[in-house]
C-alpha cells in the first residue's frame, strides 16, 4: 500500500489526493483479522497449557494419567480430527475451482469427522466422570478437562459454524464473501488441530509417561 | 406454588435480593429512577428514540461509535466518582469509634465496585472511544475494518456496564477488591452473587475490548493512506497500534483466568482453592499476567495524545519522532515481563523478586525518554497554553512524581514496607489520574471541535483545569503521607486519632475535584450554549499537523470525499506548507457500510444470558445462548451490507465546505 503514487506519472509536483480511486474490495482485513482473533484464541489456550502445566501433578490422592488415559482411544480420536482437517484441505482445493458440489461433499465429510472426535471425547470424559475422576475431584482433573474440553467447545462452535457455512454455500455458491468465509473456518479448523497435536503430546503422551 | 418451582423460575432470586433496608442504597435507587424517567420522558417527549435507534444505536460510523464510547466512560465515571466520594467521606469519619456512615459489606462494595468501574467502564471506553474517533482519521481511512464489529463491541462494553449497575439495586457487587483474588472469591469465602456480578460484567466487556483490539488493529495495518509508511504515522495512531497489540495480547488472559475461577464457582473445579491440589497464587500471577499490560493499555494512548499536544502547540514537528516509536514499542514488551512486581511478598524468592524488579527499573528509561522528547519538542517551540497543552504541561509535572514513587515500589525490600500501602494507592492514583485522565481530558478539549465543529469554552475549561490539578494533589499527598506511615489500604475504621487529620484533608482534596467536575459538566454545557460563537468552520481550529484536521469538522460520514496522499510525517502540515489544492470537483459515488441493529440485540441477549448466569437461572440462561448464537447466525446471511452514498450527496457536501472555507478566507 506504501508503494501507491508517491509523484503523478509525467508530472513534477507530488499528488495528495487519490483523485481516481478504485473501490477497494469488501473484506481486504478479514484474513488479517481473523487471524488476529486466532493469535488472541491461542493466548486463551497458553492460559490452559500453563494450567495444566502447573497442576499436571496435583492428584490430591486421586487418579492420575496412567490410571486414566486410554492411549488407543486418543489415538482413534487423534485420527479423526487429522482427517477431518485433511478433507477440509480438499474442500477448500474444490472451492478454488468453483466446483461446488465437490466443496459441499468434503465439507460434510469433514463435520462427519469432526462429530465423531467429539464424540469419542464425550465418551471418554463420561467413563472418566462414572469412574469418579471429575473435574472436581483434583486441580489435575480440573485442568485436564478445562484444556481438553475448551478445545472440544471449539470443535462444536466449528461444526456449527461449518453446518452453516455449506447452508450459505448451498444457497449462494462460491461467491467472494463465501469463499472467504470458508477460507476464515479454514484457518480455525486447522488451528484446532494444531492445538490438539500439543493436547495430544503435552497431555496424554507426556501424561502416560510421566 | 412450591417452592421448587420458585427455585427453578427465579434462581436464587428472592424478594430477599433487593436492598430495600439499605437507606443509602434506598436513596441512590429513588434518584435514580427519578431521573432515568425524567431522561426517558424527555427523548419520548421529543421523539428522539428514531433518531438515536437510526443515528446512533445501529450506527457502523467510527465517530459516532467513538463518541459513544465516550460519553459512556462520562457516565460511568460519574458512578466511579461517587464511590469515591464515599470512601473519603467514610475514612475521614470513622475515628474514635465511630463507625462512619457505610456498614462493612456495603463499604467492601463501594472500593471494589470504585476500582473495577475506573478501570473497565471509564478509562477503557475513553482509550477506545478515542482510538476509535481519531485512527480512521489520523490515517486518512473511511472507517474502521469491520464496522459491524465496532457497534458490536461498543454494546457489549454497555452490557457489561449495565451488568456492573444492576448489581447496585438487584443482589450485590463482590467484596473482594477490583482484582478477585482467591481464594476470598471463590465459593467458600464469597458465596453471593457479588462475585458472579464481577465475573460476568468483565467476561461480556472483555469480549467487546478484544473484539474492538483486532479491529484497530487491523486497520492501522491494512488502511493506512496510499504513502503513509509505519514510519509515517502519527503520534497518537503508533500509540493505538501498540496499545492494540497490548489488547489482543492480554485480554484473553483475563479471559481465562475469570473462566477458571467461574469453573471453581460454578461446577467446583478446584484451580484455586485451598484444597484438591489448587493453589490461589495461580490466580493471583495469571491475573497480573493481564493486569500489567493492561495499565500500559490505559496510559500509551494518553502519551499518544500529549505527543499530538505538545507538538501542535509548540508548533513543531515532535522531537525524537523515531525514538518515541522506539519506547513505545519497548514498553509494550516490557510490559509483559514485570507483573510479579504487584506482589513481591508473596514469596517466589530472592532471585524471582530482584529479576522483576530490574525488569521495572528498566520500563522507566523509554518512559523516561519521552518525557524528554516532550520537553525538547516544548523547547525554542512557540508555545500557545491552549487548555489541552495546560493539561499537558500538568500531566508531566503530576506523572512524574507518580513514575518516581513507582521506582520506589520496584525496589523489593522497600516494596515489603509499601505493599498494600495507602502509598500505592496514592502511587496508581498519582499515574491513573495524573496520566490517564488528564491524557484523556487533552484530548477530549483537543479533538472536540473536530468532532462537534467548536470549541470548548475556556473559561469553565480553566477552572476545571485548577480545580482537578490541585485537587489531585490535596486528594494524594496525604495518602503517600499515611501510606509511608504504614496504614493500609481498604480499611473501613481507625484507631489512632492523630491519622484522622490527614483523611480529612484527602477528603477536602475529593472535594476539590468534585469542583473540578462540576466546572467540567458546566464547560460542556456553556459550550454548546455559546456553539455558534465557538465555531470553527475551517475544520483545522488549532492549525494541526496531522490528517485529521484536513477535513471539515465534524467530518462528513465519509470522512475524506478523495483519500489524501500522504508525502511526509504530519501530513497536513506537509500539504498545508506546500500549498497542496484542495479538489472541489470530479466528486464520486463512496462506498460506505450499512447501519445494523444486530450489535445492540446480541448485546442485549448477552445481558439477559449474563444474568440469568449469576442469579442461577439455568432455564433463561440456555433460552437466551440459545438466542444469541442463532441471531449470531442470522446476522451471517445477510450478505447486503454496504451502500454506495451517491455522487451528488458528497458534491453537496464538499461544496458546502468550499463555501465555508472561501467565507472564512482560507
Amino acid at each position: 500500500m506504501s508503494t501507491t503514487a508517491q509523484t503523478a506519472p509525467g508530472t513534477a509536483a507530488p499528488s495528495y489526493y487519490d483523485l481516481d480511486e478504485h473501490e477497494h474490495p469488501p473484506g481486504a482485513s478479514t484474513m488479517l483479522g481473523f487471524w488476529l482473533y486466532l493469535m488472541s484464541d491461542c493466548l486463551i489456550f497458553a492460559m490452559l497449557f500453563a494450567a495444566y502445566g502447573v497442576y499436571g501433578g496435583s492428584f490430591a490422592g486421586g487418579p492420575g494419567p496412567k490410571e486414566l488415559f486410554e492411549l488407543p482411544l486418543v489415538a482413534v480420536n487423534t485420527t479423526m480430527l487429522l482427517l477431518s482437517s485433511i478433507t477440509y484441505g480438499f474442500a477448500m482445493l474444490n472451492a478454488d475451482e468453483k466446483n461446488k458440489a465437490a466443496t459441499l461433499r468434503w465439507l460434510g465429510v469433514t463435520g462427519v469427522f469432526g462429530a465423531a472426535f467429539l464424540a469419542i471425547e464425550l465418551y471418554e470424559f463420561s467413563n472418566l466422570i462414572h469412574e469418579g475422576a471429575g473435574p472436581w475431584r483434583s486441580a489435575f482433573l480440573s485442568s485436564f478437562f478445562t484444556l481438553v474440553g475448551t478445545h472440544g467447545l471449539h470443535v462444536t462452535f466449528g461444526i456449527i459454524w461449518l453446518v452453516t457455512l455449506m447452508v450459505q454455500v448451498a444457497r449462494r455458491g462460491l461467491e467472494p464473501a463465501n469463499l472467504r468465509r470458508l477460507q476464515c473456518l479454514s484457518l480455525f479448523w486447522h488451528f484446532l488441530d494444531v492445538v490438539w497435536i500439543g493436547v495430544f503430546t503435552f497431555v496424554y503422551l507426556l501424561g502416560v509417561l510421566r | 406454588m412450591s417452592d421448587d418451582l420458585i427455585k427453578t423460575i427465579f434462581g436464587r432470586l428472592t424478594l430477599e435480593s433487593f436492598p430495600i433496608h439499605e437507606p443509602i442504597l434506598v436513596g441512590t435507587f429513588i434518584m435514580v429512577a427519578i431521573g432515568g424517567a425524567a431522561v426517558l420522558g424527555a427523548l419520548t417527549y421529543f421523539k428522539l428514540w428514531g433518531y438515536l435507534w437510526k443515528e446512533w444505536f445501529t450506527s457502523v460510523d467510527h465517530k459516532k461509535i467513538g463518541i459513544m464510547y465516550i460519553v459512556l466512560a462520562l457516565i460511568m465515571f460519574l458512578r466511579g466518582f461517587a464511590d469515591a466520594l464515599m470512601m473519603r467521606a467514610q475514612q475521614a469519619m470513622a475515628f474514635g469509634g465511630s463507625e462512619g456512615f457505610l456498614p462493612a459489606h456495603h463499604y467492601d462494595q463501594v472500593f471494589t465496585a470504585h476500582g473495577v468501574i475506573m478501570i473497565f467502564f471509564v478509562a477503557m471506553p475513553f482509550v477506545t472511544g478515542l482510538m476509535n474517533y481519531v485512527v480512521p482519521l489520523q490515517i486518512g481511512a473511511r472507517d474502521v475494518s469491520f464496522p459491524f464489529l465496532n457497534n458490536f463491541s461498543f454494546w457489549m462494553t454497555v452490557s457489561g456496564a449495565v451488568t456492573v449497575m444492576m448489581s447496585l439495586f438487584v443482589g450485590e457487587f463482590a467484596r473482594t477488591g477490583w482484582l478477585a483474588m482467591a481464594p476470598l472469591s471463590g465459593l467458600d469465602y464469597s458465596p453471593d452473587v457479588g462475585v458472579d456480578y464481577y465475573i460476568w460484567a468483565l467476561q461480556i466487556a472483555g469480549v467487546g475490548t478484544l473484539l474492538s483490539g483486532v479491529n484497530l488493529l487491523a486497520t492501522i495495518i491494512k488502511m493506512r493512506a496510499p504513502g503513509m509508511s509505519l514510519m509515517q504515522m502519527p503520534i497518537f495512531t503508533w500509540s493505538a497500534l501498540v496499545t492494540n497489540v497490548l489488547i489482543v495480547a492480554a485480554f484473553p488472559v483475563l479471559t481465562a483466568v475469570l473462566a477458571m475461577l467461574s469453573l471453581d464457582r460454578y461446577i467446583g473445579t478446584n484451580f484455586f482453592t485451598n484444597t484438591g491440589g489448587g493453589n490461589p497464587m495461580m490466580y493471583v500471577n495469571m491475573i497480573w499476567i493481564w493486569g500489567h499490560p493492561e495499565v500500559y493499555i490505559l496510559i500509551l494512548p494518553a502519551f499518544g495524545v500529549f505527543s499530538e499536544v505538545v507538538s501542535t502547540f509548540s508548533g513543531k514537528r515532535l522531537f525524537g519522532y523515531t525514538s518515541m516509536v522506539y519506547a513505545l514499542i519497548v514498553i509494550c514488551i516490557l510490559s509483559y515481563l514485570v507483573w510479579l512486581h504487584h506482589f513481591f511478598t508473596m514469596g517466589s524468592g530472592a532471585s524471582v523478586n530482584s529479576f522483576f524488579g530490574i525488569t521495572t527499573m528498566i520500563i522507566s528509561i523509554p518512559t523516561g525518554a519521552k518525557i524528554f522528547n516532550w520537553l525538547f519538542t516544548m523547547y525554542r517551540g512557540r508555545i500557545r497554553f491552549e487548555l489541552p497543552m495546560m493539561w499537558a504541561v500538568a500531566f508531566m509535572l503530576t506523572f512524574v512524581v507518580g513514575g518516581m514513587t513507582g521506582v520506589m515500589l520496584a525496589v523489593p525490600p522497600a516494596d515489603f514496607q509499601f505493599h498494600n500501602s495507602l502509598f500505592l494507592i496514592a502511587h496508581f492514583h498519582n499515574v491513573i489520574i495524573g496520566g490517564v485522565l488528564f491524557g484523556m481530558f487533552a484530548g477530549v478539549n483537543y479533538w472536540w471541535p473536530k468532532a462537534f465543529g467548536f470549541k470548548l469554552d475556556r473559561f469553565w475549561g480553566t477552572i476545571s483545569f485548577w480545580c482537578w490539578v490541585v485537587g489531585f494533589w490535596v486528594a494524594f499527598t496525604p495518602l503517600y503521607v499515611l501510606g509511608l506511615m504504614g496504614v493500609t489500604r481498604r480499611l473501613r475504621a481507625f484507631e489512632d486519632p492523630s491519622l484522622q487529620i490527614w483523611f480529612v484533608i484527602a477528603a477536602i482534596g475529593a472535594l476539590i475535584i468534585a469542583a473540578g467536575i462540576g466546572a467540567m459538566l458546566m464547560q460542556f454545557y456553556v459550550s454548546i450554549r455559546d456553539r455558534e460563537k465557538l465555531r470553527d468552520v475551517t475544520g483545522d481550529p488549532w492549525n494541526g499537523r496531522t490528517l485529521e484536521w484536513a477535513t471539515s469538522s465534524p467530518p462528513p460520514a465519509y470522512n475524506f470525499a478523495f483519500t489524501p496522499v500522504v508525502h511526509d510525517l504530519d501530513a497536513w502540515h506537509d500539504m498545508k506548507s506546500k500549498k497542496a489544492e484542495r479538489p472541489t470537483t470530479g466528486f464520486r459515488a463512496i462506498h460506505m457500510p450499512k447501519n445494523t441493529g444486530a450489535g445492540i440485540i446480541l448485546a442485549g441477549l448477552s445481558t439477559v444470558f449474563g444474568v440469568a448466569m449469576i442469579w442461577y437461572i439455568w432455564w433463561l440462561a440456555a433460552l437466551s445462548f440459545v438466542a444469541l448464537i442463532a441471531t449470531a447466525i442470522g446476522h451471517t446471511f445477510n450478505y447486503d451490507r454496504d451502500f454506495h452514498i451517491p455522487a451528488e450527496d458528497v458534491v453537496n457536501s464538499e461544496d458546502a465546505r468550499t463555501r465555508a472555507l472561501q467565507s472564512a478566507g482560507v
